[in-house]
């Protein structure tokens, strides 16, 4: 996608296709060159993903594929077809704050906010798999993902607490 | 206030106000924000580190398809800088480049493609020039000069202040120790690249919205470019995503896509690619320091001779303010009867430095502190007790003039050297494992605005209404560190309400009072107290016209937990909502403002409006580590900081300020560099990044980081609201000394520079096998023509804090005729 087009005609010609986001099945047109990431904010409006390097190195663009965290900086939309595809929009049940969420917000995991998605999105997909990590496995989990804010400890303390509360329901239920 | 008061919201632990959006994604950060007919903005920056511009074709970029404007360096005649003294930098360069990255020329397009496309089809043709890599370099090469501006050459800043007689009180020490330190430069990489929207709105008004921590002094750079009246334009600051002192400066393309909207009627939207925002920089500067000190046989400091050398980069920025902050809070730690600050700003082909939180102090903390750790170990003393031992005082004056309030760094001493087990470990850890100890101390905002004014440095304006409802506005930003919630708690403990009762709306010169921004640790004092004088004053209305219906008197009225009730008599008592209706049917529409300037400095010389604040707070921190011998390698296990804040706003967030400054000093402290390199020759010769990426700029991950142990040490100070003092950068500045003087102690070398990497410790140990001096850290100091210092008597020598002007009282006299004798 490095070459000029002619005139720049072919280089924004549009695909269309249906994307299932947070659940829903989206009709979107976008530019074929776009990445993951370009898609959910600018086509779909889905801003609360966020950009931090386009390289693949910072995290904050993870998004959930199939329940795995995927960087979505270094992925082409068109590839997610048919796809689930899961954004931290998608993360509360109507009001009601996911644990991962309440905790963040409660525990100092998130000062200016900015790699707050792709840490839920990324520690979801740890307590959907493991519901009783270690702390040691928490900070693994999350190694991929940068924050230039917290230090990374009330970030693991607040994981470590939305699996208590995760678990306690479980029990409950 | 009274001391005794029960503090139903300031202290507590709570969820932010802003805390929910940000779990959401519902924050909108600037590049969230998109408009109808919105276009996108691409600047093509200078590929050369110090060229003549000769000509710039954009006549292919023009014509190709999708492309709106192409701006160039003749659109923007006018140039800005942050301070009034650095007026030095052009929106596009016109005539001349000074740092790759430099911009040139905008493209704005109806895609981000279409203007990157088109930028490949801009022609600039470069003359290069000879580039300056190093002050050294530029002392030793006056030309060319980078800016015809400046003290000489290629000298920026140059400035020499001495309080006593420096070279008598050495002279007079049992000790005289020598040191060389090295700072190297890092960025502040916050985690989201700065954006900016502008759009000329439907009153015909300029308005952007951006990723900046100063509105009011980008609004008033923006009038000055743009050559617009104030009034006609908007600044909205949006939630940071991370500044860290990186989004204070004005910069470029904030300019450009405004110039672009004016001239289109279009929304013009900018987003920083992560290479570009390793080229607005504005980070910490290297620093290179030599410090003279002199102490008395049992440890206490006589008198402290500092000399800094800055490389500034390509602008002068902050310049100005980060050339005194490389010393002026050098004395507010210990008490240092006599110093000599000598500082000089060097020009040099990079991206500008500028502010990184701790702006200028953490390179002489550093040097001070491992100075002092080796100061201890030659006269066989604790460096913790040696440090308790010469804590300044409360209310006390330093040899330069600043008012110190008050101070807990005796406790947090204390504090820490109990919890990490200090006296067990220092010295007596098997090979390989060390443990350190470092002070600091910083300032809660600067006393001086960066422009000279006698206005209130922030204003907090409060509406109410006969719901209950209640809007707190004010020009501060909020940039992750919990402004917004700083803001509401504070209203919400005087009104007696929950944070939840209250609707920040801040940032927004359209709107809020002027706030002067979010840097120097200034908020919470500033625009708390301004804050807090509001509150009380809508207090007093509400009080007045419950007591009335109450049948009671004002001074009994209380208001808490949302209700307004007499204190001796709790069965007369209603709602809180039910109070401002009665108070805004007694006294009209309700609202009130609050101002705040700092008390004015003691201090009458030249340049002693650096360094004063109205309050100072003080951190104490124990590092634990192990090197391994073979590979160099540090591991850090344990942390333990303690920070005198006076009184935390919100317990959850003040500790997450504090571990957050720790996080960043360690990586400084061990990896961050913002270095560079040479190109070959036949490349140019040009002066390049090493590591314009996330890829290569290395910063700690969550796998890297250690246990951090935070102690609050709550004193409240009476100049601060609730008592309250800063967090936000303090505790970073005796991260990186601590690390230092533990790898010492672990094993016996001293890497007298930042960061420290393996290599270094691998050179300082082969240093120690061969029996030479374990040391890796500079060699020399230049020979910098620093001037004839500013003589100050200090407090306790009679002197009234002006300069002495008078020969017959100046040491270099004085020292003229004793040697003459």
């Amino acid at each position: 996608m490095n070459t000029v087009m002619d005139q720049g005609a072919v280089a924004h010609r549009k695909v269309q296709m249906s994307l299932r986001v947070n659940g829903e099945d989206i009709d979107v047109s976008f530019a074929p060159y776009k990445t993951l990431l370009e898609v959910l904010r600018e086509d779909i409006g889905l801003t609360g993903t966020k950009h931090g390097c386009e390289l693949g190195e910072c995290g904050a663009c993870a998004v959930l594929v199939d329940g795995q965290p995927l960087l979505s900086c270094l992925a082409l939309a068109v590839e997610f077809e048919g796809r689930s595809i899961e954004t931290v929009e998608g993360l509360a049940h109507g009001a009601e704050l996911h644990p991962l969420q309440a905790a963040f917000a409660d525990h100092g995991g998130s000062q200016c906010g900015y790699c707050t998605s792709g840490f839920l999105m990324t520690a979801k997909a740890l307590l959907d798999q493991e519901p009783n990590p270690s702390r040691e496995r928490i900070k693994e989990a999350l190694s991929g993902n940068l924050c230039r804010c917290t230090g990374y400890q009330q970030i693991v303390e607040s994981v470590e607490q939305a699996a208590r509360v995760i678990n306690a329901g479980k029990a409950g239920s | 206030m009274s001391a005794k008061r029960r503090l139903d919201v300031v202290g507590k632990a709570r969820r932010r106000i802003d805390g929910r959006g940000k779990v959401t994604g519902q924050s909108r950060f600037a590049d969230d924000l998109s408009l109808p007919r919105m276009l996108h903005c691409k600047l093509l920056r200078s590929t050369h580190p110090h060229a003549i511009i000769e000509s710039i074709d954009v006549s292919r970029a023009q014509a190709y398809p999708g492309v709106h404007l192409v701006l160039t360096g003749r659109d923007f005649p006018i140039p800005f800088g942050i301070m009034p003294a650095s007026q030095d930098e052009y929106p596009l360069a016109s005539e001349r480049v000074r740092y790759v990255g430099d911009p040139v020329a905008a493209v704005i397009a109806r895609d981000e493609k279409t203007a990157e496309e088109a930028l490949d089809l801009i022609e600039v043709k470069y003359r290069p020039l000879p580039t300056i890599a190093s002050p050294e370099e530029g002392l030793a090469n006056p030309e060319p000069r980078i800016h015809d501006y400046g003290e000489q050459g290629n000298i920026h800043r140059n400035q020499s202040h001495e309080f006593g007689d420096i070279e008598e009180a050495l002279a007079k020490s049992d000790h005289v120790f020598e040191d060389l330190f090295f700072f190297e430069g890092n960025t502040h990489l916050p985690m989201e690249q700065q954006a900016s929207l502008a759009t000329v709105e439907g009153d015909g008004k300029l308005l952007i919205s951006s990723s900046t921590q100063n509105p009011h002094y980008l609004h008033r750079q923006l009038a000055r470019v743009l050559q617009l009246p104030l009034p006609q334009i908007r600044v909205i600051a949006c939630p940071n995503g991370g500044g860290f002192g990186g989004k204070c400066d004005p910069a470029g393309h904030e300019f450009v896509v405004c110039k672009a909207a004016l001239m289109l009627g279009r929304p013009v939207k900018i987003c920083l690619t992560r290479q570009e925002v390793f080229y607005v920089h504005r980070g910490r500067h290297p620093v290179l320091m030599k410090f003279r000190t002199g102490v008395t046989k049992d440890g206490k400091l006589t008198g402290v001779h500092l000399q800094t050398l800055l490389d500034g980069g390509a602008y002068g920025s902050h310049g100005p303010a980060s050339t005194f902050y490389t010393g002026v809070l050098t004395p507010i730690t210990y008490e240092l009867p006599r110093f000599k600050f000598d500082a000089c700003r060097v020009f040099t082909n990079k991206p500008a430095c500028g502010p990184k939180r701790g702006h200028g102090t953490p390179q002489p903390r550093f040097g001070q502190e491992v100075q002092l750790d080796k100061i201890a170990e030659k006269l066989g003393l604790d460096p913790a007790q040696m440090r308790l031992n010469m804590v300044t005082k409360p209310d006390s004056l330093t040899a330069s003039w600043l008012r110190i309030g008050s101070t807990g760094l005796a406790e947090c001493i204390r504090q820490v050297v109990d919890r990490s087990g200090w006296k067990d470990k220092h010295r007596k850890l098997p090979q390989g494992r060390g443990i350190g100890l470092a002070c600091s101390a910083y300032m809660c905002g600067a006393g001086v605005a960066i422009y000279w004014n006698k206005m209130p440095h922030s204003g907090v304006q409060l509406l109410l209404d006969r719901s209950g409802q209640v809007t707190v506005l004010c020009g501060a930003t909020e940039i992750g560190q919990g402004s917004d919630d700083v803001l509401a708690a504070i209203v919400a403990e005087v009104l007696g309400i929950t944070t939840g009762d209250i609707r920040c709306l801040t940032g927004d010169t359209g709107l809020t009072p002027i706030d002067l921004g979010s840097y120097s640790s200034r908020v919470t004092v500033m625009m708390g107290n301004a804050a807090m004088q509001a509150a009380g004053r809508v207090r007093d209305l509400i009080a007045t016209a419950a007591a009335e219906q109450l049948e009671t008197l004002p001074e009994r009225i209380v208001l808490s937990q949302g209700r307004v009730f007499d204190e001796m008599d709790s069965g007369k008592s209603m709602s809180f909502v039910e109070a401002v209706a009665l108070a805004e049917a007694k006294f009209g529409t309700m609202g009130a403002v609050g101002s705040y300037a700092p008390p004015k400095s003691p201090g009458r010389y030249k340049g002693a409006g650096a360094g004063p604040s109205p309050a100072y707070t003080f951190s104490a921190c124990v590092v634990e580590t192990e090197v391994d011998e073979r590979t160099g390698l540090i591991h850090i296990p344990k942390i333990w900081i303690a920070h005198d804040i006076g009184q935390a706003i919100n317990a959850v967030h003040a500790r997450g300020q504090v571990i957050g400054g720790v996080y960043m000093g360690l990586g400084e402290a061990l990896m961050e560099e913002q270095a560079f390199r040479r190109l070959p020759p036949k490349l140019s010769s040009a002066l390049v990044h090493k590591i314009p990426s996330l890829l290569e700029y290395k910063s700690l991950t969550s796998l890297d980081m250690p246990e951090v142990e935070v102690m609050l040490i709550e004193d409240p100070d009476p100049n601060c609201p609730f008592g309250a003092k800063e967090a936000g950068q303090g505790p970073l500045l005796p991260v990186m000394p601590a690390v230092a003087n533990a790898i010492y102690d672990a094993v016996g070398v001293r890497i007298d520079e930042i960061p420290i990497t393996p290599d270094k410790v691998l050179r300082a140990l082969d240093l120690k096998r061969a029996g030479k001096n374990p040391r890796v850290g500079p060699e020399y100091f230049p020979d910098v023509p620093y001037p004839e210092p500013i003589f100050v008597l200090p407090p306790g020598e009679g002197g009234d804090g002006s300069e002495i002007k008078d020969p017959d009282r100046r040491p270099a006299k004085k020292r003229a005729e004793a040697s003459a004798s």
